[in-house]
């Protein structure tokens, strides 16, 4: 089959700002055959996005051609004009950005922001690109596709405005489109219809497509070739079935280790807990946001009813989509969000709904681990003064004994004790949330709260921290109420799982159980909604069941 | 200059010729403002030329005022009442307005409320006005001209710092520390006011530029600095009649103003910047 896209030997170039010039793309050679979908995965930093880009002729404001050549149906893009690259743009290659809601302008419909791209470049007359997308927003599956374009872009969910800036893309019946990671920010049963619809329409149209990500299960399932990219090089290139099954590149035997399913945290036996009883207990929680009514309730109720126990050195997960409550129960249980009722009994006693007044040494056994290692960790403060400051004041540790104590919590969560001395800034995703980690550990807690501590991170990454959790867990008797969207991390590391949904607890069984027929239909469908590394997967899911649920 | 450069590269730190031509003119006023009294060609309020608005010339390379004296001298001189008032007013009222901004910022509830109405109150009233009444109503002396010029840029300063610490305050690294038990004091010090202090820093010059232009309006006026003393402005308002001869006495000290304020805005403009790359 004859080569859409002809890339070789393309390198990229940028200035830091001390003026040196470093390689974000090194001797890149690429072909994507005429109809097929190309994937580029590698972890964040990799390049993935930049090589993306440049198949556009399209450099981000910094960077610069270092050689090679990119040539579109044999035309080499690199020659012509700003001025012609600029008229292939949007005609014959195409670009889905990986947030749309960021990518639509809020002031104006969908529909005229669709379309736009056949005005500026003198397509199609006004009327018939309206009857195009249309056409394509029933090939997307979008509901109401007649109607749809009138509304402005927050009247859409965030699956279907992805799908919307799919239209905007193949509007103009482009011969390549670009899809930059355009699932990543969505739940997984939202991924489940996008991911179709992206893969039928694609089908339809015949177009090629390049689609950037790092999820290999939801690659396995829309691209026919797989492209690993690493430190701006190709790892390893090959048909889907190759890499998927007989993958060369440790870097690609890393990532599909990652997807195999650890054994879970439940084999270890209840005898080597020190503890017994109890170490949380919440009860009827209701908490929310907004203004209070007379009779105290806010207007908004995140989080209704729910009852948790778990067991000193035990885990429990909580699983759900975003906007499900999972978050505002942990900080309803932290202290950062007072509940208007219910009760949280920790370590055997009743606790102050506000952390203002909980004793220090409550405060003391429950750390909460953020998200966002980026907004968790002061920027301006080195590791060391940010993890000697709870061992200051929780255990009054000063000098050598501080300095002593750091250097242990850097060797347990496996970073070399010279970090000390950095900045946030200058740490790597996975160090930083390892540092975040270490934090909680310094006050030596017995219960952590992990507010979807992996969900920022690379598949490979994610795991490490997993493992590093494993071997805390083991040797600090500790527990965790692990909260996470991803069904599989939290499969792994707990013994007992909760399913949220809209504020409720809607399921809860012990972690072996999952993929039971007892679990509750909700939890059925989140568990099915997972992409696995099958190629076939998505096309034999059937999801029909459960689409009474939600929506 | 370009070796100034490359010893700031050296320390990661980069800082363009611009920047670096305006703190040179910021610390030449500076040296002035400390050393008047001994680098004075003649005593400052000595009549010594027996012409008045006299031009240029070597005996005198400023001309000389309205009664014939010495216009460097009283430049010289004139940069300590500028400088001094000045720097004294905005160090005031930058460290009121920051100080409560990020109280109010992190303990909000009423003491926010009640601060802000304040605050907004006070900022509702025109600065020159609000400096006619007070001069007028308790007469000009020095304190009195940095009380004044400290309430009038106070209020701005308070906002500017709660807008950026209400910012900060919503970060998780707050919300981590708040978690610990820690106290407002150790949030405000050690967790909002460095993540704000290179802001705070740029407003610092520029409210600087305000309260120098401010000054020099007051004493334009006539309700700033008294006679005998001057400063700039008073050296503006004094030989405001030679204008008509094209005098440099009234020249001569408007460029000093504009030297100074307009320094003070390209530096902040071009602060020295962190380089990120270290490798």
């Amino acid at each position: 089959m004859e080569n859409l896209v002809e890339i070789r030997g393309l390198g990229i170039k940028a200035q830091t700002d001390s003026g040196r010039m470093i390689d974000i793309i090194r001797n890149v050679d690429l072909d994507i055959p005429a109809g097929e979908i190309v994937a580029l995965i590698g972890e964040s930093g990799s390049g993935k996005t930049t090589l993306a880009l440049s198949i556009m002729g399209y450099l981000r404001p910094g960077c610069r051609f270092g050689g090679g050549t990119i040539s579109i149906a044999g035309q080499n893009i690199m020659a012509l004009s700003e001025k012609q690259r600029a008229s292939l743009r949007g005609t014959e290659i195409a670009y889905v950005p990986q947030s749309a809601a960021a990518a639509f302008n809020p002031a104006l419909r969908i529909m005229d922001q669709v379309i736009e791209v056949t005005a500026i470049h003198r397509l199609m007359s006004p009327e018939e690109a309206r009857q195009r997308a249309i056409v394509l927003f029933r090939a997307l599956s979008l509901p109401s596709p007649e109607t749809i374009g009138d509304r402005y872009p927050h009247q859409v969910s965030g699956g279907q405005l992805q799908r919307l800036a799919a239209a905007m893309a193949l509007i103009s019946d482009p011969k390549l489109v670009i899809f930059d990671e355009p699932t990543t920010a969505l739940d997984v049963t939202t991924q489940i219809e996008v991911l179709r619809a992206f893969k039928d329409v694609m089908r339809l149209s015949g177009a090629s497509g390049v689609y950037v990500s790092h999820d290999l299960a939801v690659v396995a399932q829309i691209a026919d070739r797989i492209v690993v990219l690493k430190d701006g090089q190709v790892q390893e290139e090959g048909r889907k079935a190759d890499i998927l099954t007989a993958a060369r590149h440790p870097y690609t035997r890393e990532l599909l280790a990652a997807f195999t399913p650890t054994p879970a945290a439940g084999a270890k036996a209840d005898a080597d807990t020190p503890r017994k009883g109890y170490i949380l207990e919440v009860e009827n929680i209701r908490a929310g946001y907004g203004a209070r009514d007379e009779n105290g309730e806010p207007r908004i109720i995140a989080v209704d009813s729910v009852t948790l126990k778990l067991k000193a050195g035990q885990n429990l997960g909580i699983i759900g989509e975003s906007g499900c409550g999972k978050s505002t129960l942990a900080r309803v249980i932290s202290g950062i969000l007072p509940p208007f009722s219910g009760s949280i009994q920790f370590d055997g006693r009743e606790i102050a709904a506000a952390a203002a007044d909980r004793q220090r040494e409550e405060l003391r056994k429950l750390q909460i681990v953020f998200q966002h290692a980026d907004t968790a960790l002061n920027p301006l403060k080195p590791v060391g003064e940010i993890l000697g400051r709870p061992l200051t004041f929780y255990h009054r540790m000063n000098g050598k004994e501080r300095d002593d104590r750091i250097d242990q919590l850097l060797d347990l969560v496996h970073l070399p004790k010279s970090i000390r001395y950095r900045l946030p800034s200058e740490l790597s995703g996975g160090q930083k949330q390892r540092i975040n980690f270490a934090r909680a550990l310094a006050a030596d807690p017995v219960l952590i709260l992990c507010d979807e501590i992996t969900s920022a991170l690379d598949t490979v990454v994610a795991a490490a921290i997993v493992d590093l959790l494993k071997e805390l867990q083991k040797e600090l008797s500790l527990s965790y109420l692990f909260i996470s969207h991803d069904i599989s991390t939290v499969r792994s590391i707990c013994d007992e799982i909760v399913v949220m949904y809209e504020g409720q607890k809607v399921d809860q069984f012990p972690a072996q159980a999952l993929g039971d027929e007892s679990n509750h239909q909700y939890t059925r469908l989140l568990n099915a909604s997972v992409p696995r590394l099958d190629p076939d997967w998505l096309d034999n899911l059937d999801i029909s069941g459960f689409a009474a649920m939600g929506r | 200059m370009a070796s100034i450069a490359s010893v700031f590269q050296r320390y990661g730190y980069r800082f363009n010729r611009l920047g670096l031509c305006a703190a040179i003119v910021i610390l030449f006023w500076i040296m002035v403002a400390l050393f008047a009294p001994l680098i004075l060609p003649h005593p400052v309020g000595k009549i010594v030329d027996y012409d008045f608005y006299g031009p240029v010339s070597s005996a005198f390379p400023l001309g000389t005022d309205y009664l014939g004296r010495d216009m460097l001298s009283r430049i010289l001189m004139g940069t300590r009442y500028t400088v001094g008032i000045s720097v004294v007013a905005v160090f005031l009222a930058c460290s009121i307005g920051v100080c409560l901004g990020m109280t109010a910022a992190v303990t909000g509830g009423w003491f926010d409320t009640i601060f802000s109405r304040l605050m907004d109150a006070l900022n509702s009233i025109p600065s020159k006005l609000f400096g006619l009444v007070v001069v007028s109503g308790v007469g000009s002396s020095i304190p009195a001209l940095i009380m004044t010029l400290t309430v009038i840029y106070a209020p701005s300063s308070y906002r500017f710092a709660r807008s950026l610490s209400v910012n900060v305050n919503t970060m998780d690294f707050i919300t981590v520390a708040r978690t610990r038990g820690e106290g407002t004091f150790y949030l405000i010090i050690s967790e909002i006011f460095p993540n704000i202090l290179r802001p705070v820093l740029a407003d610092f010059g520029l409210r600087f530029v305000f309260i120098v232009l401010l000054l020099s309006g007051l004493s334009f006026l006539g309700l700033g600095v008294q006679p005998p003393h001057a400063d700039w402005g008073a050296l503006v308002r004094e030989n405001v009649g030679g204008l008509s001869y094209g005098a440099p006495a009234v020249i001569f000290p408007s460029l000093a103003i504009a030297s100074l304020t307009i320094s003070v805005n390209i530096l902040i403009d071009n602060l020295p910047q962190k380089i990120r790359d270290r490798s």
